[in-house]
């Protein structure tokens, strides 16, 4: 009976500065709480040159188009409040460091919330606007506007207090293998992260550069969207994308990124 | 005649039984090894090579195989093959194919003769949830048998 090999992690050895002047740590010792791994990646490191490249310069990131459809709607007034984001939020580099903590508790609603949760919270209860799909292009142009403003800036979402048992639904949701293949998270990007599955190098699965734009299917891709393909990949049901248990999964995600910088919009293959 | 009938059906019923698959759920493990033929049918290794490169088997995502090398990209999740007949005999290579986990307890390996036990089992690759209707496994028993007739192929000494 032979015993599984262990994992060889070859990630590349370059290192990422964004505009010759955010420069963005993309290897960091593991946070405690990521118990099976000592050293974390970001998912840049294990793309190839030229894919890399893209991220190193916004003139060069597709990306950033997104972040200007954003620009936009940041300004624009819609629905029944007269208000745009601008009116109560001022300049969107005003939520600079917002990225860096999110998912988080959000005391009113009483849960854990993202981004996209919080977004939509003020265009419905605060504008009287209709709320954005959650996976779709405005939401996540706005996302990505809102990221960009925290570039560079540690992950540090927090996991303790009332958030501890939405992070150990997560945790159970990343180690559970799912589907017919019987695969879970960890299984890829945890045992595996270095190696070659068929055509694609394994990356440790961090979302501090969300959104990414994947060249290809050229646009950007929301953390949920990711996470529905990885999960129908093992030929399960996915969770829907807003879904508690995907709230819960990004929580985990993020906190096991602790420590690397907020890259999104980033460049992935 | 009497004699007869019953003779001709007990011939019908031994010949139906041969080339009936064994069912998944039938299958008998002996130290993660499968002893006999899933179909009845002896396996084609053409087939088998093909399906290593496609469908629900797809091994070479997640092993290399010199013998295929004019195929582009192939994992490295698991071991190489190459040899991999001079290390297992053709029951533990069928048992394997079948079922890695009987073998290798919490292999990442798929289970490619199985039809029970997944949790959130889905409808093929499309995210939704499976129907309900009867589970296939990921492969069928005469791909199996191709499979295994495949990787005994793969010798090196
Ligand atoms: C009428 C005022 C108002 C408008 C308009 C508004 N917001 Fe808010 N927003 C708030 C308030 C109040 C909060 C909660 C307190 C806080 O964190 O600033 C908030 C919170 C947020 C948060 C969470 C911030 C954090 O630090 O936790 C995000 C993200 C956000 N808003 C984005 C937007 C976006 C994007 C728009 C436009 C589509 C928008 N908001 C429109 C008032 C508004
Ligand atoms: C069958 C293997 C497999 C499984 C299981 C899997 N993934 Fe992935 N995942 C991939 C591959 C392949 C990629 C693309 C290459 C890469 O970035 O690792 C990827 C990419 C990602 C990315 C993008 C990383 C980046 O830098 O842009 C995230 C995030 C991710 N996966 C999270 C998850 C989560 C969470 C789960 C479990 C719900 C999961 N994955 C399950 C194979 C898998
Ligand atoms: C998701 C990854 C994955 C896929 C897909 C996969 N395997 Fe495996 N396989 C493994 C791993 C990992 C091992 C190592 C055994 C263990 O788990 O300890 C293994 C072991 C084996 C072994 C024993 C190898 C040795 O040298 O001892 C054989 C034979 C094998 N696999 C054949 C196949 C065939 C045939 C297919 C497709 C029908 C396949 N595998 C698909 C991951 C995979």
């Amino acid at each position: 009976v032979m015993m599984p090999g262990t994992a060889v992690s070859d990630p590349d050895d370059d290192s990422l500065t964004i505009n010759g002047e955010i420069s963005i740590v993309t290897e960091v010792e593991a946070p405690a709480h990521a118990e099976n791994l000592s050293t974390i990646y970001s998912g840049w490191r294990f793309r190839s040159d030229e894919t890399q490249a893209f991220q190193m310069d916004d003139f060069d990131n597709p990306g950033m188009i997104g972040v200007e459809n954003a620009m936009v709607n940041w300004e624009t007034v819609d629905g029944t409040e007269g208000k745009s984001c601008e009116s109560c939020h001022g300049a969107p580099e005003d939520m600079a460091g917002v990225r860096a903590v999110y998912p988080k508790w959000n005391e009113d609603k009483g849960k854990v919330t993202t981004l996209e949760m919080e977004v939509n919270n003020c265009r419905e209860t605060r504008m009287g606007a209709e709320k954005w799909k959650y996976t779709g292009g405005d939401m996540t142009d706005m996302v990505a506007l809102i990221s960009s403003v925290s570039r560079g800036m540690p992950v540090d979402v927090a996991i303790d207090g009332p958030a501890k048992a939405t992070w150990e639904q997560g945790k159970e949701l990343y180690y559970t293998r799912t589907g017919q293949l019987e695969l879970s998270c960890a299984n890829c990007h945890e045992d595996s992260y270095g190696m070659m599955i068929r055509a694609d190098h394994l990356s440790q699965g961090q979302i501090n550069g969300f959104p990414t734009y994947r060249l290809k299917n050229t646009k950007l891709n929301s953390v949920h969207a990711r996470f529905k393909g990885c999960v129908r990949d093992t030929r399960a049901e996915t969770y829907k994308p807003g879904s508690p248990e995907f709230v819960a999964l990004e929580l985990y995600v993020a906190t096991r990124g602790n420590g690397l910088s907020v890259e999104g919009p980033s460049v992935r293959n | 005649m009497k004699h007869l009938i019953i003779g001709f059906t007990a011939m019908l019923t031994a010949s139906t039984a041969f080339a009936e698959a064994v069912k998944p759920t039938d299958v008998v493990f002996v130290d993660g090894a499968v002893e006999t033929s899933l179909s009845g049918v002896a396996g084609d290794p053409a087939v088998g090579a093909e399906i290593m490169n496609k469908g629900a088997g797809n091994c070479i995502a997640c092993h290399q195989v010199s013998a295929l090398s004019h195929l582009a990209f192939h994992g490295e999740i698991g071991p190489p093959l190459d040899g991999v007949a001079d290390r297992w005999t053709v029951p533990e290579l069928r048992g394997i194919v079948a079922n890695a986990k009987v073998m290798f307890d919490g292999s990442l390996m798929p289970s490619f003769y199985r039809t029970e036990g997944f949790i959130r089992l889905g409808d093929a690759y499309t995210g939704e949830a499976h129907g309900g209707g009867e589970v296939q496994p990921l492969l069928t028993a005469q791909q199996v048998e191709d499979v295994v007739a495949f990787l005994v192929t793969l010798k090196e000494q």
